[in-house]
C-alpha cells in the first residue's frame, strides 16, 4: 500500500481492539482500545509497568498480542504484514540506541538503507537540519552528550517520512531549551499531518502538546483530550479567600448563588463547588460584600492534567499492585 | 530466506564492516590469531628432514591442514556470538527490529562479515604454507604433497563450510544469551565439534582423495543447512526484546478496517513476525 494512499486517507492512524497482551500468567496491558487520528498527537501516559511501553512494542510488530485486535498506519496487524507496518512507522524507544562506534551520519546511512529511500544523502542532510545536529553529522555518536545523541535518535526516526511515529520520552534527559526544540519539532509534525503516538511522564508536555491523551494502568483508565478529562473528573470550582474567618458561610454560600457544596480550606478561606464558575464568581462576590467580608481573592480554580492522572491511578485498583 | 532485499543486506554488511573496523579487538585477533595459528604449521614442514618416508610427510602436512582449517573455525565464531547479544548490550537491537529489515537480510548481513576476512585469511595462510613448503622445506615432497587436487579441494570447500557452522552456531547462541561473555566463550567452543569431521581426514583415519573431500563437503554442507534453519528459528523479534517467545494463541489481524465494538478474531498462527 502507497504512503501517498495512506496518508490521504481519512481513515485512523491507529485502531486498537481490545488489545491485550500476557506474559504468562501476568497481564502487561488488558483489553485496550482506542483510536488515534491522522496528524493528531496522541500521549500515552501512565506509571511504570503500566504497560506502556509493552503496547508501543505490540503495535510497532515487535511483540505479538495475545488477543485483540489492531490497525497500524492502515494495515492490519498480524504476522504476515510486520514488514509492511514497520516501512511506514518509526519508533524511537526511550534510549535512542546509536551505534556508538559509527559517526552520526553513518548511523543514519545504515537506516536509509533498512528503509530503502532513494536519496539518502539529500533526506540525512535534511532531518540533520531538522534537529540542528547538521554540524555534527561526522561525530562519533559515542562522543555526543545524551541530549545530542537523543536528537539523533528523533533524526533517525523522521528519517523514512514516517506515517505514524511511536515517540518513547523523547525529551528524557533534554535540557529545557533542547525540550523546547522538541516540542516544537512535534509540533511541526502535527502540522504536517504525521502521528505521533507520545509516550510521556511529564504530564505538562502531555498537556502542551498532546491533542488527546490516553491513561494506562494495565487497562485503559481514561481517552480524551486533556480538558474533556478534568471537566469529567473534576466539577468546577471557585477558591475564596476572605480577611478575616466569616462568621456563618452557611448563609453565603448557598445554592441560590450557584453554590452545590462548600469546604474550608484553611483559616479564612473555602473551595465552593459550582456549575457555572462564571455565573456564580460575581454572585458570592456580591454576597461576600453585602454580609462585610473583606474579599482578598475569588478565582476559578484550574485542575491540571496531572490532578487528573493522579486521580485516576491512585483511584485504580492497579495501583497498589 | 526469501524476498531478501540486497539493499538492505548490503546495509547491514557495511555497518558490520564499519564496526569492526573500529574495534581494536576484533582487528587484534584476526591479526593475532592466524600468526599463531600458523608457527606449529611452520614448525612441522620445517622438521621435515629430506629423507623422510612419503608417508611420514602426509602425517605432518595432514596435521598441517586441521591447524590451519582451525582459523575459519574459530575466528568468526567469537565475532558472530557478539553479533546479537552486543547489539542488545548497547540498546541497538529495538531500533535495528523496528525497522523493515527481514530476520534473513541481519543474518546474512551480519554473516558475510564474519565470514569473508576468515574464509580469506584462512586461504592466504595455505597459500602461505604451500610458498614456505615450496622455498624453504627440506623435503620436496612437502609442497607437492600440500598442493595436490585432494588437499586444495578439501581446504576451499572445508574453509566456508566450517566458518559458516561456526558463525550459524555463534550467532544461535547470541540470540539466546544475556551476556557478551558467556555467548562469546561458548560460542569458541561451540565452533570446534565440525573440526573432528576434518580431523578423521587430516589423521588419515579416512584417506583423503577427491571424493572423500566432495563427500566431507556435502556432509559439512548438510550439517551447516539443518543448524542454519535452527538459527532462523532462534531469531524471533519477540524473544529477542523480550526474553520469551510468541505464544501461538488467539491473535491479531482482522482482515479489514475494525471499529470499536467490531472485533474480528484470527488465529494468529506464528511469532511476532516472518520476515
Amino acid at each position: 500500500m502507497a504512503k501517498e494512499q495512506l496518508t490521504d486517507g481519512a481513515a485512523p492512524a491507529l485502531v486498537v481492539s481490545h488489545l491485550t497482551k500476557r506474559f504468562g500468567d501476568r497481564s502487561a496491558f488488558e483489553d485496550v482500545s482506542f483510536e488515534v487520528a491522522r496528524g493528531e498527537v496522541f500521549g500515552f501516559l501512565g506509571p511504570n509497568g503500566a504497560g506502556k511501553t509493552t503496547t508501543v512494542r505490540t503495535l510497532g510488530t515487535l511483540i505479538a498480542p495475545t488477543s485483540g485486535s489492531a490497525v497500524v498506519a492502515g494495515i492490519p496487524l498480524s504476522a504476515a504484514t510486520g514488514a509492511e507496518i514497520r516501512q511506514l512507522i518509526s519508533v524511537m524507544p526511550e534510549n535512542p540506541g546509536l551505534y556508538v562506534r559509527l559517526t552520526v551520519q553513518e548511523n543514519l546511512e545504515l537506516f536509509a538503507g533498512l528503509y530503502g529511500l532513494a536519496s539518502p544523502g539529500a533526506r540525512i542532510a535534511g532531518v540533520l537540519e531538522t534537529v540542528n545536529m547538521a554540524p555534527r553529522a561526522r561525530d562519533l555518536c559515542g562522543r555526543l552528550s545524551k541530549g545530542l545523541r537523543q536528537r539523533v535518535g528523533l533524526a533517525r526516526a523522521l528519517l523514512s517520512d514516517p506515517v505514524v511515529m511511536f515517540l518513547d520520552e523523547p525529551t528524557s534527559g533534554l535540557d529545557p531549551v533542547a525540550s523546547r526544540d522538541v516540542h516544537d519539532l512535534i509540533a511541526s509534525l502535527r502540522e504536517r499531518g504525521v502521528t505521533v503516538f507520545l509516550t510521556t511522564h511529564r504530564l505538562e508536555e502531555a498537556e502542551r502538546l498532546c491533542d488527546r491523551v490516553a491513561i494506562l494502568n494495565t487497562r485503559l483508565l481514561a481517552v480524551g483530550p486533556p480538558e474533556q478529562l478534568r471537566t469529567q473528573l473534576f466539577r468546577s470550582s471557585l477558591v475564596v479567600e476572605t480577611a478575616a474567618r466569616l462568621p456563618a458561610p452557611e448563609a453565603i454560600f448557598t445554592p441560590e448563588m450557584g453554590v452545590d457544596k462548600w469546604t474550608p480550606d484553611g483559616d479564612a478561606a473555602y473551595v465552593l463547588t459550582v456549575a457555572e464558575p462564571r455565573m456564580a464568581a460575581p454572585r458570592v462576590t456580591r454576597a461576600l460584600v453585602a454580609a462585610g467580608a473583606d474579599v482578598v481573592s475569588i478565582a476559578v480554580s484550574h485542575h491540571s492534567l496531572e490532578d487528573v492522572y493522579l486521580e485516576l491511578v491512585e483511584a485504580d485498583p492497579e495501583a497498589g499492585r | 530466506m526469501i524476498g531478501l532485499d540486497v539493499g538492505r543486506l548490503a546495509a547491514v554488511a557495511r555497518k558490520e564492516a564499519r564496526e569492526y573496523r573500529r574495534t581494536p579487538f576484533i582487528i587484534g585477533a584476526m591479526a593475532v590469531l592466524p600468526l599463531i595459528f600458523m608457527i606449529n604449521p611452520v614448525i612441522t614442514i620445517f622438521a621435515i628432514g629430506a629423507t623422510v618416508k612419503s608417508a611420514t610427510v602426509a602425517k605432518a602436512v595432514g596435521a598441517t591442514f586441521l591447524v590451519l582449517l582451525v582459523v575459519p573455525a574459530v575466528i568468526p565464531a567469537s565475532i558472530a556470538a557478539y553479533s546479537v547479544v552486543g547489539e542488545r548490550d548497547q540498546g541497538t537491537l529495538e531500533p535495528l527490529l523496528t525497522t523493515p529489515v527481514r530476520r534473513g537480510e541481519i543474518l546474512i548481513g551480519k554473516a558475510l562479515v564474519a565470514a569473508v576476512p576468515a574464509v580469506g585469511i584462512a586461504y592466504i595462510l595455505f597459500a602461505l604454507a604451500v610458498i614456505l613448503a615450496h622455498f624453504f622445506a627440506g623435503n620436496p615432497t612437502v609442497a607437492a604433497t600440500l598442493t595436490e587436487g585432494s588437499h586444495i579441494l578439501a581446504q576451499a570447500l572445508f574453509a566456508p563450510l566450517l566458518a559458516v557452522w561456526s558463525i550459524g552456531v555463534g550467532t544461535a547462541i547470541s540470540a539466546r544469551s544475556s551476556d557478551v561473555r558467556v555467548a562469546q566463550q561458548l560460542g569458541t567452543l561451540a565452533s570446534l565439534p565440525p573440526l573432528a569431521v576434518t580431523a578423521l581426514v587430516s589423521f588419515q583415519i579416512v584417506p583423503l582423495g577427491v571424493w572423500t573431500a566432495v563427500g566431507f563437503g556435502l556432509g559439512l554442507l548438510v550439517i551447516d543447512i539443518a543448524m542454519w534453519r535452527g538459527v532462523v528459528a532462534t531469531f524471533d523479534r519477540e524473544r529477542l526484546i523480550t526474553g520469551s517467545r510468541a505464544a501461538k494463541t488467539t491473535g491479531v489481524g482482522p482482515g479489514g478496517s475494525v471499529g470499536p465494538g467490531e472485533v474480528r478474531r484470527i488465529r494468529f498462527t506464528g511469532g511476532t513476525d516472518v520476515g
